[in-house]
Order: structure tokens, then C-alpha cells, then sequence
């Protein structure tokens, strides 16, 4: 079995070109800021490769551009390491990854109507958690979400 | 008292509808039909389809998805049909109040008959509740 | 033959739940189906952003009721690893208790529901009747049935009085011959070994491309679990096993929910007999900038909380991922191909049918008493071996 120096080494040589900065946190914690175009070379070889569980993808709205952290956790060594792509906020795009395993597809779907970010190649892009009824291209997730409905009661009336 | 009120009060069937809550509420009611509460011995019972409900318990804090269709339901229930809502949620959203997908209090979309209070009520206080409502109809 | 859409939900009478199944079916056989969920959503991530670290722990219990410290204890970790802190170990102890004892309530939960979706209302009943005790046994240490509020980042907020854990100890002892008896009663009979053996399976490579967590994924033979591979709380210091079994059909999700109930059983009162005395809480007041992630094993599987703080008293971001999403969209990979019947049990929704036979008593029109309660118990337990022998089981 690998052990965890040997993974992080074989992971920065082996994508020498698509890091872009590696946190070693704590023993248990790795960040690690990769190319947005890199994303499914990268993360299809942790996922099938390394043996990694896909734990989920956070989305975040940092303001001056859109993050995305894919967390993948290595049981065999306890470890968990956070793939960080940083959008464009005008446009995000990123190619989805649900080409390489099905456990991306629902939360491609979350992110893309709740932040807004764009996956190309996504097999089935329709809405997962929000009603018909809610407008394009509102999304609540994002900082400068403004209430759209005129008709919300926001008081209890007391 | 007219015929049909007077065969509710003796035996109120009650269809659960749980429009965006924690589960919780929904728990405390089955969990009043189980061994220890059972309120089976005063002739309520679940049931499974809307068009048979006398009483229709509402749990949650009625979000744009469900609220439309709580609507729907509450139209096509035979009458008289009392509404009662369980828990903070249904009572005022609770916690729930600024979420974005939380526009409106049940009580705005629905008339609401008896407020049972709880974060989730106890299965006490919703038999007590379902027993005040009876009260009311009867007018006691 | 043409094909049908059958819709089930939003409100079907079994689940308790709102969520939407259609299924497209060809004759008796299901060759599509698509999940519509949504009608549960209140935007939690959204409303956390708006709370204070400490007041966010109340609306992340609301998450799900019956879950109401695997949020909380995820969410603490997380806020912890941003730190990063280690909390007291007394706080890691009542926090690994409470966490156990949710974990008894929540599988009986389970139970009790399943055999209520196959038509089987007796365990149903038995089940939530055991389920109270243990519901006791949260209300005596917590203060109330559910939603215990007892998790702040940094510890937790009350302290057991230890007064009542001569009771909680008697209570947990008392449920035990009941678990006993409820797993001979499933493991062993024969129509629900009919019923649900091969039914519903999930294989091993599956569970890796889905992702599947907790029991799904343990009863398909992918031994994973959070409390074993990243221990926290008290789980490194309590010996405990993983139950791994092999099919991954319904039957195997039972006997691993099952038999995880006396490994919980197990860690509480392990945890009780040696509860540490000391602080428990460190009194954070502070959290700096930077980003932190808590798992906890939940009754359904990893609960996973990710938190980016910005240095003021508020979540800059909180993504919370519960066990149920990626478990989810397995159903479809369980789904097609099956019957329409074994759909519904895989997707636990069957016609629902109450009775409780737990009290029932048979009398004649005299009001002369022929059976009761044990002779009920009695008469079923010879039909159970009668059927046993027809069906060649040992």
C-alpha cells in the first residue's frame, strides 16, 4: 500500500504542469489548487488510480471569482485531499466529471442551479432541488443574491 | 350538527402532509400511533389517500415546491375538512423564516384551524391538540 | 408493449417524507425511472451564512430530524479542524453517546418502517414500542426527545447528571432481550428471507462509481466507515466492530442495520463505564480565517461539513452533504430491471395496512378469553417453523 509521502510526491510529479500550489494543512487535511482544464485528467486518476472516495463538491462564491473544492478521501492512509479549481465569476465553466464516475452527476446539478457554474458535457443539466417556477439565472448561493419575489412575507406579524 | 360533522368528531381520519420539514414532526405523529400513544383507540387513523381524510395534519415550512401542491390537495379534500399544523415550522417557518425558498407562512396559503407549538411537539401534545380540535368543531 | 408512467409521491402514504419517483415501466418491468426531489429544500446552506458560529449549530440540527447530531457533530468538527482544536475528552465521550444512542433510535426507526412498508405490522409495532425506551434514554441525558442541542463548536453545552445514568444504564440493559427476540423474528423468517434475498442488489463496483456510504455500502462488502478509518470522539478508544456483509440486497441492509444496533448498544455502555470527569467545553470565542471539514458516520453514512470562516462570527460558506445524496441515486442502479413489486420495497413503498397485534386478544362472543398476548406469540412461531420446513430452510 502507498503510504502518504508517497502519494503527495507521486501526485506533484505526475502533474507537474496542472498544480498551481499545494497546502499541506495537517495530517489529515492536503488542499490542492489545480488548472480548471486539468480537472477531469486529474481527478479521474485520483478517484480510479489512487482508489479514492468521492466525498462531495463545495461551491463557493469567494467574491472575486467562483471556487470549486472536489473532496476526495483516501481511507487506506486518512486522508483527505480537496481539489480547488478558481473560476472566472462572469462565466463560469469547467468540464463536468461525471464522464469518469457517477457520483459527481447530482451535485453538478446542485451547483450549476444554486451557483450558477456552467458543466460542459453534463448528460442530463436539468433542475435538482429548485421549482419550476424560479427565475433563470438567479442564483441563491451567490453573495449578491437579492430576493426576487415581491409576494415573500419576511415578518412574523407580531 | 349536521350528519357528516358528527361522524368525523366520533372517528377523524387524518392524512399527514409534510411540506419541507425536518422530519421530525412527521416522526411524533407516527410515532402517535405506535403502541405507547396509539391514538387508534380514539378512532383516528392515517390514511393513505386525501379523498378519504377528515383532518389533515401539515408539518414543515411550506417551500415554493410543495406549496403549490398543499394547495391542490387541500382542494380536493372532501369537506369539512379542518387543517391542523404541526410544529414551529408550519406555525411561522420558524427558523425558517428568511430562507429563500420559504416565501410564504402556511396560514397565508391554507385556513389553518388548530396550531400545535413544538420544535417537534411531543406526541402528547398532538393528541391534546387533535382533542382541542375536536372541542372546537363541537363547539364545547 | 407500450410503455407506462407510474408515478409515485410527492405525498405517498409511505413515505414520510415528500419525493418524487416516476417510474416508466414495460409490462411488469421497470426500464426507467427518475427521481424529482426539491419539495424538502429550505436553503440551510444559505440561512448558516446568516447565523453566528454558535447559532448555526441550531439550524444545522434542523436538517433532519431524525439525524440531529450527525449534523451537529460534523458541523463542531468542521469549525474545529478550521481552528484547529481538540476538545476536552469528556466532551468527546457525551458527544460519542449521544451520537450512539441516535444511532439505536434511528436504526430501529428503519426497522420498524421497513417491515411497515412489507405489510409486516408487527415488527413495525414492536419496534417503536422498543424505540421509545431509547428515546427515554435521550430525553434523561439531553432534555428532550429529539433535536438535543447539546453541540457547540469547541465541547458541548450541558453535562450529563450522573445521577440518571444508574436509570440509562437499566433501560439500555432492558431493550436488549427485545433486539434479541425482534432478530430471530426477521433473520430467521422465512417469508422475509422470500421477500428480500436477492432483491434490490447493488454490487461492490457500483457502490465505488456512486459513492454509496454507511450500511448501503457496508452491506456490499465496501468496509468503510468514518468512526474506523478516520477515528474522532471516543470510537479509537472503544472496542467495536464493522459489520461488513456480502449480497448487497435489501436483506443484507437489514441484517447489517441489525446487528450495527448491539455494536451501538456496545459503545454506549462502554462509553458510560468509562466517561472521563474533566471540562467540557474549551470556550472558543474566536474562530480565525481559513477553511475546516468534519465527517461523522451517521445512522445512513458519512455526513460531510465544509466551512470557509473569513474572521468575523459568521460561515463565509458552509456546504453540508448529507449521507442520503450520494445513496440517492443508487436506487437507480438497484431499480431497472426489477418488478414493479420489488421496486416499491427498494424504494420502500408498499400499500400501507394497520393493525397491532402487539395486545390483541381473541375472544369468543361470550367474552370468554381464547388467546392472548402469548399465545398469539406462540401460534406465529409454529406457523414460522411450519413454513420453515416447507421451504427447506435449516
Amino acid at each position: 500500500m502507498r503510504t502518504r509521502e508517497q502519494v503527495l510526491k507521486d501526485l506533484q510529479t505526475r502533474f507537474k504542469d496542472d498544480i498551481v500550489d499545494l497546502l499541506d494543512k495537517s495530517p489529515k487535511r492536503v488542499y490542492m489548487e489545480i488548472k480548471p482544464e486539468s480537472i477531469v485528467r486529474v481527478g479521474s486518476y485520483i478517484f480510479k488510480d489512487l482508489e479514492a472516495r468521492f466525498n462531495i463538491a463545495s461551491g463557493v462564491d469567494a467574491r472575486s471569482h467562483i471556487e470549486i473544492l472536489y473532496h476526495f478521501s483516501l481511507e487506506y492512509i486518512n486522508l483527505l485531499i480537496s481539489l480547488r479549481v478558481k473560476l472566472d465569476r462572469k462565466k463560469p465553466v469547467i468540464d463536468s466529471l461525471t464522464t469518469e464516475f457517477k457520483a459527481v452527476n447530482w451535485i453538478e446539478r446542485e451547483m450549476s442551479e444554486l451557483l450558477g457554474i456552467e458543466f460542459k458535457g453534463h448528460p442530463e443539466m436539468k433542475r435538482l432541488l429548485l421549482p419550476d417556477e424560479w427565475p433563470e439565472g438567479v442564483y441563491p448561493l451567490r453573495t449578491d443574491y437579492e430576493e426576487w419575489d415581491k409576494n415573500a412575507i419576511r415578518d412574523r406579524g407580531v | 350538527m349536521s350528519f357528516a360533522v358528527n361522524a368525523m368528531l366520533k372517528s377523524p381520519w387524518v392524512f399527514h402532509l409534510s411540506t419541507g420539514s425536518c422530519n421530525n414532526c412527521d416522526i411524533e405523529i407516527l410515532d402517535c400511533l405506535t403502541p405507547r400513544f396509539d391514538i387508534e383507540r380514539f378512532g383516528m387513523l392515517l390514511v393513505g389517500s386525501i379523498k378519504h381524510a377528515d383532518v389533515l395534519l401539515v408539518t414543515g415550512s411550506c417551500n415554493r415546491k410543495s406549496a403549490g401542491r398543499l394547495k391542490t390537495l387541500y382542494e380536493q379534500a372532501p369537506q369539512p375538512c379542518v387543517v391542523v399544523a404541526i410544529g414551529e415550522c408550519s406555525l411561522s417557518r420558524g427558523l425558517f423564516i428568511h430562507s429563500y425558498n420559504c416565501p410564504v407562512p402556511l396560514d397565508k396559503i391554507i385556513p389553518v384551524s388548530v396550531y400545535i407549538p413544538g420544535c417537534p411537539p411531543k406526541p402528547e401534545a398532538i393528541i391534546g391538540g387533535v382533542v382541542k380540535l375536536i372541542q372546537k368543531v363541537k363547539g364545547t | 408493449m407500450a410503455k407506462s408512467v407510474i408515478p409515485i409521491g410527492p405525498w405517498h402514504p409511505l413515505q414520510e417524507e415528500p419525493e418524487f419517483f416516476t417510474l416508466t415501466v414495460d409490462g411488469e418491468t421497470v426500464v426507467d425511472m427518475d427521481v424529482s426531489i426539491g419539495y424538502n429544500h429550505r436553503g440551510i446552506e444559505k440561512l448558516s451564512e446568516m447565523k453566528s458560529f454558535d447559532q448555526a449549530t441550531f439550524v444545522i440540527e434542523r436538517i433532519c430530524g431524525i439525524c440531529s447530531t450527525s449534523h451537529p457533530f460534523a458541523y463542531t468538527r468542521a469549525v474545529e479542524d478550521v481552528i484547529p482544536v481538540e476538545v476536552p475528552d469528556r466532551a468527546k465521550y457525551i458527544r460519542t453517546i449521544i451520537a450512539e444512542t441516535e444511532r439505536i433510535h434511528s436504526h430501529l426507526l428503519w426497522l420498524g418502517l421497513a417491515g411497515h412498508f412489507l405489510g409486516y405490522n408487527t415488527i413495525y409495532h414492536w419496534v417503536w414500542k422498543l424505540r421509545e425506551e431509547i428515546l427515554d434514554v435521550c430525553e434523561i441525558l439531553t432534555g428532550n426527545r429529539n433535536n438535543y442541542a447539546i453541540f457547540k463548536p469547541g465541547g458541548v453545552r450541558r453535562d450529563f447528571n450522573m445521577d440518571d445514568i444508574p436509570l440509562v444504564l437499566r433501560k439500555i440493559d432492558g431493550i436488549i432481550p427485545t433486539v434479541d427476540r425482534l432478530k430471530k423474528a426477521i433473520l430467521d423468517d422465512p417469508v422475509l428471507h422470500a421477500r428480500l434475498k436477492g432483491i434490490g442488489i447493488l454490487t461492490k463496483e457500483e457502490v465505488i462509481d456512486y459513492s454509496a456510504l454507511g450500511p448501503t455500502a457496508r452491506a456490499s462488502g465496501v468496509a468503510k466507515d468514518v468512526r474506523k478509518d478516520a477515528p474522532y470522539g471516543a470510537y479509537d478508544r472503544v472496542d467495536w466492530d464493522m459489520i461488513v456483509t456480502e449480497n448487497g440486497d435489501v436483506f443484507d441492509k437489514v441484517v447489517v442495520r441489525v446487528l450495527e444496533t448491539y455494536e451501538s448498544i456496545k459503545i454506549v455502555k462502554t462509553c458510560i463505564a468509562e466517561l472521563p470527569g474533566g471540562e467540557i467545553d474549551l470556550n472558543i470565542k474566536d474562530i480565525p480565517p481559513g477553511e475546516g471539514i468534519g465527517a461523522h458516520e451517521a445512522p445512513r453514512g458519512e455526513t460531510f461539513h465544509y466551512i470557509r470562516s473569513d474572521g468575523t462570527n459568521r460561515p463565509a460558506r458552509h456546504k453540508v452533504r448529507a449521507p442520503t445524496f450520494m445513496n440517492l441515486p443508487t436506487y437507480k442502479a438497484t431499480v431497472i430491471g426489477e418488478t414493479i413489486s420489488y421496486a416499491t420495497i427498494i424504494l420502500a413503498a408498499i400499500d400501507p395496512c394497520y393493525c397491532c397485534t402487539e395486545r390483541m386478544a381473541v375472544r369468543d362472543v361470550e367474552g370468554k378469553r381464547l388467546f392472548g398476548g402469548p399465545d398469539l406469540v406462540k401460534l406465529s412461531q409454529e406457523k414460522t417453523a411450519r413454513m420453515k420446513r416447507e421451504m427447506g430452510m435449516p
